[in-house]
């Protein structure tokens, strides 16, 4: 997760509250018409360290989360990360260094335009493969770090500006396929850093198998026009609480793949006891590098990394994350330790009558 | 590229699908409805309808928060239509599971 977070465009505070600040002005004098569409803040807070080769880090992180509806038809929504990084001093020198980001992780407006069609415009996240869209927000990842091919095929910064078309094409009983479909500017501005692209992703997904598919494919339109290919897959098992995910990533330069597996047993109480909280996690995952030209945040050589994982489930929309990693690659092996808790929150934007 | 290196991932997909196969045949049903604080038990096909959505869409990337407020159930699903690419019918029923 905090990968992810990173990877987030380097934006003032200043400048990123004062959008959020905007977007919460312009639902607050609107009229809604009905009570149940009341503006809302979501989002997840979340302290955790990570031990990567022995180096300690203590980050906590804040990511809010605003979603108002306009009218009938229109929703605008934004989520924003706001991180701070605490390290120890190099040497023997006593005491932490520490550091500070917050950043807007997209900030969009979408018009339900019919049955199947959804115009989005704005700063969204790129709809690529599942991890960025899907995983990235600390109140839903298993594990903190996100996935080392997440990188490739999200243009750089994970977001972009400008329009795309999503929705569901065709819903019947036995499957559905749902697309996005976007074209992103090429922007220099501070809080709305992206490249000039576009691309998308089809998903198929069958509910009685409970097992998702899907290709997605995007390309640079900017410098050297690259291609980015994706796919993923996804199975839940009907009435169990394991769930696979894997997706697979191929870029100019690299390519790699991530399959995880979680599980909560029922057989002890159910979900909600003391033993069906626990969640074991596993990750596996590889890189592969095409060439030596490294532009895509990948690993610069060959990468295996297997992520071990015991979650706790808390009530209260709060769980305990821990894991324990070994990289390998011909720089070296190391191990990556990982603690923190985080805590979902969901509240209407302002109190009722 | 060479087999061998994509062997480490095929036996990983191998061995969890074999896994969650024997975890389908040993579990009891999940009950979702009582993870969702706001949500009543089903008391008729449409909620039963609107628990399947639940189940199928909003399930697959994240468990059900323990409980919000009936004013921001409407906000929730827009969202929800947005992100998980929900149909209108999904969208109404899920609205109506959230507030039977």
């Amino acid at each position: 997760m905090l990968g992810s977070a990173f990877s987030l465009k380097h934006r003032s505070a200043a400048n990123a509250i004062r959008y959020l600040g905007f977007a919460l002005v312009a639902v607050a004098i609107t009229h809604y018409g009905s009570a149940q569409d009341t503006p809302l803040i979501s989002g997840g807070v979340g302290f955790f360290t990570s031990t990567n080769g022995g180096n300690t880090i203590y980050y906590p992180v804040n990511e809010p989360l605003l979603a108002a509806p306009l009218g009938q038809h229109v929703l605008v929504e934004s989520r924003a990360a706001l991180i701070e990084t605490f390290a120890p001093n190099d040497g023997n020198q006593p005491g932490y260094d520490h550091t500070h980001f917050i950043g807007l992780t997209y900030l969009q407006g979408d018009y339900v335009a019919s049955r199947h069609f959804t115009i989005v415009g704005g700063d969204y996240l790129i709809p690529f493969n599942t991890y960025n869209e899907r995983l990235s927000p600390i109140w839903i990842g298993n594990f903190q770090d996100g996935p080392l091919v997440a990188a490739l095929g999200v243009l750089s910064s994970g977001s972009g500006l400008g329009g795309m078309l999503r929705g569901n094409a065709i819903a019947r009983n036995k499957y559905s396929i749902d697309y996005a479909w976007f074209y992103s500017t090429r922007s220099g501005n501070e809080q709305f850093k992206t490249q000039r692209g576009s691309g998308g992703r089809a998903s198929l997904y069958l509910p009685e198998q409970r097992l998702e598919m899907g290709l997605s494919y995007d390309r640079l339109l900017q410098g050297t026009h690259e291609n980015f290919y994706g796919a993923h897959l996804w199975w839940e098992p009907k009435e169990t609480a394991f769930r696979l995910r894997s997706e697979f990533a191929r870029g100019h330069h690299a390519q790699g793949y991530w399959v995880e597996a979680d599980y909560r047993t029922q057989a002890f109480g159910g979900l909600d006891s003391v033993i069906g909280r626990f969640e074991p996690v596993f990750r596996m995952q590889q890189t592969f590098r095409r060439d030596t030209i490294v532009s895509d945040g990948l690993p610069l050589v060959n990468t295996q990394r297997a992520d071990f994982g015991l979650d706790y489930n808390l009530p209260h929309n709060t769980r305990i994350l821990t894991s324990y990693a070994r990289q390998f690659s011909s720089t070296g092996n190391h191990n990556v330790w990982e603690t923190g808790i985080v805590y979902r929150f969901l509240f209407p934007a302002w109190k009722g009558k | 590229m060479n087999l061998k290196h994509w062997l480490p991932g095929i036996l990983v997909l191998a061995s969890v699908s074999a896994f969650a196969v024997a975890a389908q045949q040993n579990s009891a049903p999940i009950t979702p409805a009582a993870k969702t604080a706001t949500a009543a038990k089903p008391a008729d096909q449409q909620q039963d309808e609107g628990q399947r959505v639940f189940d199928q869409n909003c399930s697959r990337c994240h468990t059900a928060p323990d409980g919000f407020s009936p004013r921001i159930s409407g906000t929730v699903v827009r969202h929800m239509r947005v992100r998980a690419s929900l149909s209108q019918h999904e969208e109404e029923q899920l609205l109506h599971f959230l507030n039977p």
